[in-house]
């Protein structure tokens, strides 16, 4: 529906542009292109690394590592899990409520959540590709100790 | 000749990712298979949401005059650009990792640094539809206060990425997003 909306948008931005100068259209065109092309390795490169680490970190391996653990080494592994892979919300969430069935800790999932969320090892190549390598570095680094802080806080409040 | 030499250079960790898959299909066929599937579907996502993104990012970079955004979200738009910049944001959807070629042009459009990290940090975790999709797994307890931390979490983290990015660096990221 989001992705059905974008195309009607884009589109008719692209059918405005090319009724009111055709030259800029084709220059319009020819830089999405190179741009896309730019950061397609990257792109690809991310996918392949996901899908690999998807398919060893499945469902069932991670709620064994964070159900069962439910303190301080919990928190370690639902903020290193967190960190290096990126799942989609409505995989993530979902994934969350049945850790807690399992017995893990508000703290836990509130790290698994937050890390997951702004935390993306995994994604550096694409973010350096923008960014440079150093502030995307830090913008991670800084996320993350955020987001041990909202875990501790978070845990707190829930409890 | 140089030019395909490059593009090898520049898909090599992809090729290398590819067969080290290949490979796993055969040591470990459930997990191999698995990957494959996995990348396929998203891969599909990716080839679906990215066109329209870059081909408005294309539009944007021809018809926008950098002037315009500056004036929005560059130095002198105060809170102003913030706000948009988290309205942004929070309104898009897709993946974080679709938020970043987004940053890029903003960045070359003349928006703050801090702004810029203030539409990431929005993408990443208010994002409304995800809200509502939080809320029904873990309850609308957990999702507010997660909420109000994170927007807390992302002023924090704009404001010290700006302060702490020197004026040397902030220039080099800026004429590199000239180039992209």
């Amino acid at each position: 529906m989001y992705t059905y909306a974008l195309y009607v948008t884009a589109l008719v931005f692209l059918g405005l542009s090319f009724s009111k100068d055709r030259t800029k259209t084709r220059q319009v065109l020819r830089k999405t292109w190179k741009s896309f092309e730019n950061i397609l390795p990257q792109f690809l490169s991310v996918l392949m690394i996901i899908g690999i680490m998807l398919s060893v970190l499945n469902r069932e391996v991670i709620s064994q590592l964070i159900g069962q653990e439910s303190g301080l080494a919990g928190m370690a592994l639902a903020a290193v899990i967190g960190s290096i892979t990126l799942i989609p919300g409505f995989v993530a969430f979902p994934l969350a409520a049945s850790l807690l069935e399992a017995g893990a800790g508000y703290g836990q999932i509130a790290m698994f959540v937050t890390t997951l969320m702004m935390v993306g090892v995994v994604t550096l190549p694409v973010e350096s590709q923008f960014f440079g390598r150093k502030l995307a570095v830090k913008r991670n680094a800084m996320a993350f100790v955020f987001c041990l802080a909202a875990a501790w806080i978070i845990g707190g409040l829930m409890k | 000749m140089k030019q395909k030499s490059s593009a090898l250079r520049r898909y090599s960790l992809f090729l290398i990712l590819f067969a080290a898959n290949l490979i796993l299909l055969f040591t470990a066929p459930e997990i191999g298979q698995s990957a494959f599937r996995l990348t396929a579907a998203n891969l599909t996502e990716m080839l679906s949401i990215l066109p329209p993104i870059f081909l408005l990012l294309g539009l944007m970079d021809v018809w926008i005059p950098r002037e315009t955004m500056m004036k929005y979200m560059g130095r002198d738009a105060g809170l102003r650009g913030g706000l948009l910049a988290f309205t942004m944001g929070s309104a898009a959807a897709g993946p974080l990792y679709a938020a970043f070629p987004v940053s890029g042009m903003l960045l070359k459009k003349g928006v703050t640094l801090s702004n810029v990290f203030i539409f990431i940090g929005a993408w990443s975790t208010t994002k409304i539809p995800m809200l509502l999709f939080e809320a029904s797994s873990l309850g609308w307890k957990f999702t507010a206060i997660r909420l109000l931390c994170s927007i807390a979490g992302i002023l924090m983290i704009s404001f010290l990425l700006e302060k702490t990015t020197s004026e040397n660096e902030r220039k080099r990221l800026y004429k590199r997003a000239q180039d992209l």
